[in-house]
C-alpha cells in the first residue's frame, strides 16, 4: 500500500503532453528534481530540490491518484555573456503514485530556498463502509 | 571554459572527473526521467555535494550563479583568495527521524571554485540568496578593463 514512493517514470522526459500554455510547442523539457520522502505515523514528507523556483512558480495536482509537482524556473539571465554554465534551464516535473491513505484534502506545501516541503496527511484507518443497494 | 582551471594540480584533476560523474548521472536522469542519486551514491568519494555553478561576464563584472537549495544565508561560506572565488558551506538534513527517509538528495559540506581571469574588486563584490540560488557579482578591478587606446593614423 505504500505507493506514495513509487515514482511515476511515464512519460519519459522529452515526450510529456504539453501542457495548455505551451500548447504550440511540440515538446517540453523538464528536469527530475531530487526528492526525498520521508514516511512518519502521520503523514508522508516529500522535500524536493527545485532552486529558481518561487511559489508563484509552482503547480502541484492530485488526479487520478497521481501527484503531481512541476516548478518552472526565473533565473534572471545576468548581464553580459555566459563564461561557463552548468545549471540546466529546463523546469522540473516530478510525478508520484499516492498511497489511497492520504487525505488529498489535507496535503500542504511550502517553498523555501528552492525546497518544496509536501505533507500529505495518512486518513484515519479506512473504516469498513457499508453500500447499500437500492 | 578556460575559467576552470584543470591541470597543474591533481587534486583539481580529480574534482573535475567527478564532476563529469555528476553530468554522467544528470544524463541518466534525463534519460530516465527519474533521479538516480542512489545508484551512485555507493561511489564513496562522489558521495558529495557538488552545486552546479554559472559564470557570466561583461566588461565590468563578473556575475556567479550557485544551486544551493535549502541553506540559510548564514550557512553559506564565501571567499576570495586572489583569483579564486571560493564558496562552501553545509547542509543539514531536515528531518528529525533516525530513519533514512531517502538517498537523493545531499548533505553535508560542500565546496566550489571558480577562478576568475582577472582581478576583481575585492571590496566591491556583493551576494544575494534567493530561492536557493546564490548570486555573486564581482566587479572588474579598474586595472583590468578593457581600455581604449586612440591611434592616430597619419
Amino acid at each position: 500500500m505504500n505507493t506514495l514512493t513509487r515514482d511515476q517514470n511515464v512519460p519519459a522526459e522529452g515526450t510529456v503532453t504539453p501542457q495548455k500554455e505551451f500548447a504550440d510547442q511540440r515538446q517540453v523539457y523538464y528536469v527530475t528534481p531530487p526528492a526525498d520522502v520521508e514516511s512518519t505515523e502521520n503523514a508522508y514528507i516529500v522535500r524536493a530540490e527545485m532552486p529558481g523556483v518561487d511559489k508563484a512558480n509552482l503547480e502541484i495536482t492530485v488526479d487520478k491518484g497521481e501527484l503531481a509537482i512541476v516548478g518552472r524556473r526565473h533565473i534572471e539571465p545576468p548581464p553580459g555573456e555566459p563564461v561557463y554554465l552548468e545549471i540546466r534551464r529546463a523546469d522540473f516535473r516530478r510525478v508520484y503514485e499516492l498511497d489511497p491513505a492520504v487525505d488529498t484534502t489535507k496535503i500542504t506545501a511550502h517553498i523555501d530556498q528552492g525546497i518544496l516541503t509536501l505533507t500529505l496527511p495518512k486518513a484515519e484507518a479506512v473504516k469498513p463502509r457499508r453500500i447499500t443497494v437500492d | 571554459m578556460n575559467i576552470i582551471r584543470y591541470q597543474r594540480v591533481p587534486q583539481h584533476e580529480l574534482s573535475v572527473a567527478f564532476d563529469r560523474f555528476a553530468n554522467l548521472r544528470e544524463e541518466f536522469d534525463r534519460v530516465f526521467d527519474t533521479s538516480f542519486g542512489s545508484v551512485f551514491r555507493p561511489l564513496g568519494s562522489l558521495n558529495r555535494w557538488n552545486p552546479a555553478v554559472d559564470v557570466y561576464q561583461n566588461k565590468d563584472q563578473y556575475t556567479v550563479h550557485a544551486e544551493l537549495p535549502g541553506l540559510k544565508k548564514e550557512e553559506i561560506e564565501l571567499s576570495l583568495n586572489g583569483d579564486t572565488l571560493t564558496i562552501s558551506g553545509e547542509r543539514k538534513q531536515e528531518t528529525t527521524s533516525e530513519e533514512g527517509s531517502g538517498t537523493e538528495r545531499f548533505f553535508g559540506k560542500f565546496q566550489r571554485s571558480v577562478i576568475l581571469p582577472v582581478p576583481v574588486n575585492a571590496e566591491k563584490v556583493n551576494a544575494t540568496y534567493k530561492d536557493g540560488i546564490l548570486t555573486v557579482v564581482l566587479p572588474k578591478a579598474e586595472e583590468a578593463k578593457p581600455k581604449q587606446i586612440p591611434v592616430s593614423v597619419n
